[in-house]
């Protein structure tokens, strides 16, 4: 009797909340594009958010809805990219491809420190030590941050202590912007070629001192590229929209701080600037 | 006065004091530095503007940069001389700041003249507080949060009661102690201004039991029928963080989030009040503070007058290096900042210059570190009674969000408790530091990123009802 009481009760309640669920599922479906579903499984599931959406699934569903075209998303290849074009009947979207640069090309071999940093090996944890021990106060401090917040394994610190940025790799996330603790990441199109490696916003030859390939202010890049380049806080800035760059403001630049990213040949620095290559690691802080 | 009364707050630790070889000594004047600079932002706000042209000849105690904004304060020559440049200058926070470099000039009487005094009977809440921020008062003990901004009573609040904090509980300073021996007059003439801005009714001096001494020449120097009375709290750091020491003296416990005014109490460093009696009634500005330099790594170890702005290399060779000393802070080994270039300047809020010799800073105490244990040991340190073990095993990774929103992180005053007690030698306090980093740089981030998007849309219709309103 009581196992039957037991069956019968549990059973009762099954088909009950059994009914229950079958109505609500029919009752409270929401009509939902299939293709979304398709979509996302086109797409490389990273969730990365390179393309301004929050994942991958809110990305699929705003290309269902025709907000977006496929090359907006910079880490599917290609082919996937024209699949899901193909399947939706858009255009793929000639999106230009974004990688990370680095404001910096202070390594250990052409830069010097002030201070030996002891702690936490995070730049995060040495730039709250007064900055880190690096000579320039907006330079590189080679911990490897980005590395880590890196999900693409598209940054890799070079032997000099800094940041290699593998173009193919970069899909353009965003996290190495967010956890270098000196800004010195950003965003650009591929395409943008001329680079200013440097933040310092000192004025005058005495940032060489603590580092062989800081901007010194002194504006040459800028008379040669006039309209183009634009000296702000010591620095120069450039208009990318601003006609058809060429690596003729690089030529004169005594220190190398401002380069043409070559695709083949990568950094190329002006005639000037060939001198300053070193292998090995500066010495000790001068005192 | 009662002796060893047990007025003092749950948690904390017991660090060795090693005050003795300075307590002892004298405050001297240091000597002016062959360039002194300036900073423009040596406190909590908006960096000073400066008054004064390249090439100006300015005189010791003159204005040199006026504040912008309330939160900010004036910044005065520390010494006559001529100003060199106006250019940026390494600070302990990492960035560099605009500062103003002074050549003094060598043959000067270097006299201080007298401003406009501000008379503590007669002044109105109001004069005080603008004669304060026109001081350039800050706040001393080391945080540099500007003083004047503390008295201004926001709408709605009230104090009742003014704490004196000569808890000093950092290893190795003994500023404020030398300051209350010798200085108590000074003490007692700033007190009077702090009241009468604030309105507090009484006020309670809170010093640890390891001054005896100048706790007992500030309770003979009480003014007679003054409502001021001196306490001894038992040692134990970190005593002299606000919130520790109101929790000591009124047993009162600051809410998350809150500050002082939400118990009613007020809080100042001693050695700034000191400093506001001896400015305020003859109308001078801050120019110089007291520093202790010491630490086994320096050989002249003492308590001096500094002038403000004088280069950290400066005060090191002055008073002399050990030969293997490799660590240098500013403020004390707790809460101090470690120095990254020996050009950064004496602020207002440097309270101590110590030195470490390799002999104190083996490498080996502090790369290695093991996994948490969970021994709870933090847990029982925490004065704010944080879970730092929790934390710490957040911070490794990476939810900064969660520490903030679950855990309280944003209450954590980076005392470094934590850290001392882990047996693991998990640098603990240094995580939440990072932490609290990046959760401010999203916050900014946030921000100008709503701020570009609210600006397309006509934002100036509210704007233009408020300013309607307040004209009817």
């Amino acid at each position: 009797m009581l196992v039957l009481t037991a069956v019968g009760s549990i059973g009762g309640l099954t088909l009950i909340l059994g009914t229950a669920l079958v109505l609500a599922n029919s009752r409270l479906h929401v009509e939902e594009d299939p293709r979304i579903d398709a979509v996302e499984d086109m797409l490389p599931a990273t969730n990365c958010g390179g393309c301004g959406y929050p994942g991958c699934r809110p990305f699929a569903e705003a290309l269902v809805t025709g907000a977006v075209l496929p090359g907006k998303c910079t880490v599917s290849p290609e082919t996937e990219q024209i699949r899901i074009a193909s399947y939706l009947g858009v255009d793929v979207g000639a999106e230009e491809k974004q990688v990370a640069r680095l404001a910096c090309a202070g390594g250990a071999n052409v830069s010097r420190d002030h201070a030996h940093y002891e702690g936490l090996e995070s730049c995060g944890g040495s730039a709250l030590v007064g900055g880190g021990g690096k000579g320039c106060f907006w330079g590189c401090l080679g911990l490897g941050d980005c590395e880590v917040a890196c999900d693409f394994d598209a940054i890799e610190m070079s032997r000099h202590g800094l940041p290699m940025v593998d173009e193919d790799r970069c899909t353009a996330c965003g996290d190495c912007v967010t956890a270098c603790p000196k800004d010195l990441f950003s965003l650009h199109p591929q395409s943008h070629r001329l680079w200013v490696a440097c933040r310092s916003q000192e004025e005058g030859d005495e940032i060489l001192n603590d580092c062989h390939v800081a901007c010194t202010a002194c504006g040459r890049c800028a008379m040669d590229a006039p309209g183009q380049i634009e000296m702000r806080n010591n620095l120069p800035v450039i208009d990318y929209s601003e006609g058809t760059l060429t690596a003729k403001p690089a030529q004169r630049c005594p220190t190398g701080s401002i380069v043409w990213l070559d695709p083949k040949e990568g950094a190329v620095r002006g005639q000037s600037a060939r001198k300053i290559i070193r292998r090995d690691a500066l010495s000790d802080a001068p005192t | 006065m009662t002796l060893f009364s047990r007025k003092t707050f749950a948690h904390g630790i017991h660090p060795p004091g090693l005050k003795d070889d300075t307590k002892g000594l004298p405050i001297r004047q240091f000597p002016f530095a062959p360039v002194l600079v300036v900073p423009l932002s040596q406190h909590i706000g908006k960096p000073a503007v400066p008054v004064v042209r390249e090439g100006q000849e300015v005189i010791r105690g003159q204005c040199i940069a006026q504040p912008d904004g309330f939160l900010s304060v004036a910044m005065h020559a520390p010494a006559s001389g001529v100003v060199r440049r106006i250019g940026l200058t390494p600070s302990i926070t990492g960035r560099m700041t605009s500062g103003i470099f002074i050549d003094p000039f060598p043959a000067s009487t270097q006299e201080v003249p007298e401003g406009t005094p501000c008379d503590a009977a007669t002044a109105n809440p109001e004069e005080i507080v603008a004669a304060i921020q026109q001081a350039g008062v800050v706040g001393l003990g080391g945080a540099g949060f500007p003083t004047h901004a503390k008295l201004k009573m926001p709408e709605g609040k009230s104090v009742d009661t003014l704490l004196v904090n000569g808890a000093e509980c950092e290893p190795y300073l003994t500023t404020d102690h030398r300051v209350m021996l010798e200085h108590s007059d000074d003490v007692f003439a700033g007190i009077p201004y702090l009241m009468r801005a604030t309105g507090a009714t009484r006020t309670i001096i809170g010093v640890e039991a390891n001054k005896l001494d100048a706790a007992a020449v500030l309770n003979a120097a009480i003014p007679d029928g003054a409502p001021i009375t001196v306490e001894t709290l038992p040692v134990k750091y970190p005593q002299g963080a606000e919130k520790m020491l109101i929790k000591a003296l009124l047993g009162r416990e600051v809410p998350s989030g809150g500050f002082p005014l939400d118990v009613h109490a007020i809080c100042t460093n001693v050695t700034t009040t000191a400093e506001i009696g001896r400015l305020l009634p003859r109308g001078l500005g801050i120019q110089e503070r007291v520093v202790t330099i010491g630490g086994p790594g320096i050989k002249n170890k003492g308590n001096y007058r500094v002038p403000i702005g004088t280069p950290l290399r400066f005060v090191l060779e002055w008073a002399g290096m050990e030969e293997n000393l490799t660590r240098v802070f500013l403020g004390g080994p707790m809460m101090g900042q470690a120095v990254s270039s020996l050009d950064i300047p004496i602020t207002k809020g440097s309270s101590g210059v110590i030195g470490f010799t390799s002999c104190e800073s083996s490498p080996l105490n502090d790369s290695k570190h093991y996994p948490c244990i969970r021994c709870g040991y933090c847990v029982d340190a925490c004065p704010i009674f944080l879970n730092p073990s929790q934390l710490g095993l957040l911070a490794e990774n990476g939810e900064y969000l969660r520490m903030s929103e679950d855990f309280h992180l944003m209450d954590c005053f980076e005392c470094g408790c934590c850290t001392f007690v882990c047996p693991s030698h998990i640098q603990l306090v240094q995580h939440f530091r990072i932490a609290k980093a990046a959760l401010r740089k999203a916050k900014v981030e946030a921000k100008a990123k709503d701020d570009a998007k609210d600006e397309p849309k006509p934002k100036d219709e509210p704007k233009a009802e408020a300013k309607a309103k307040m004209l009817a």
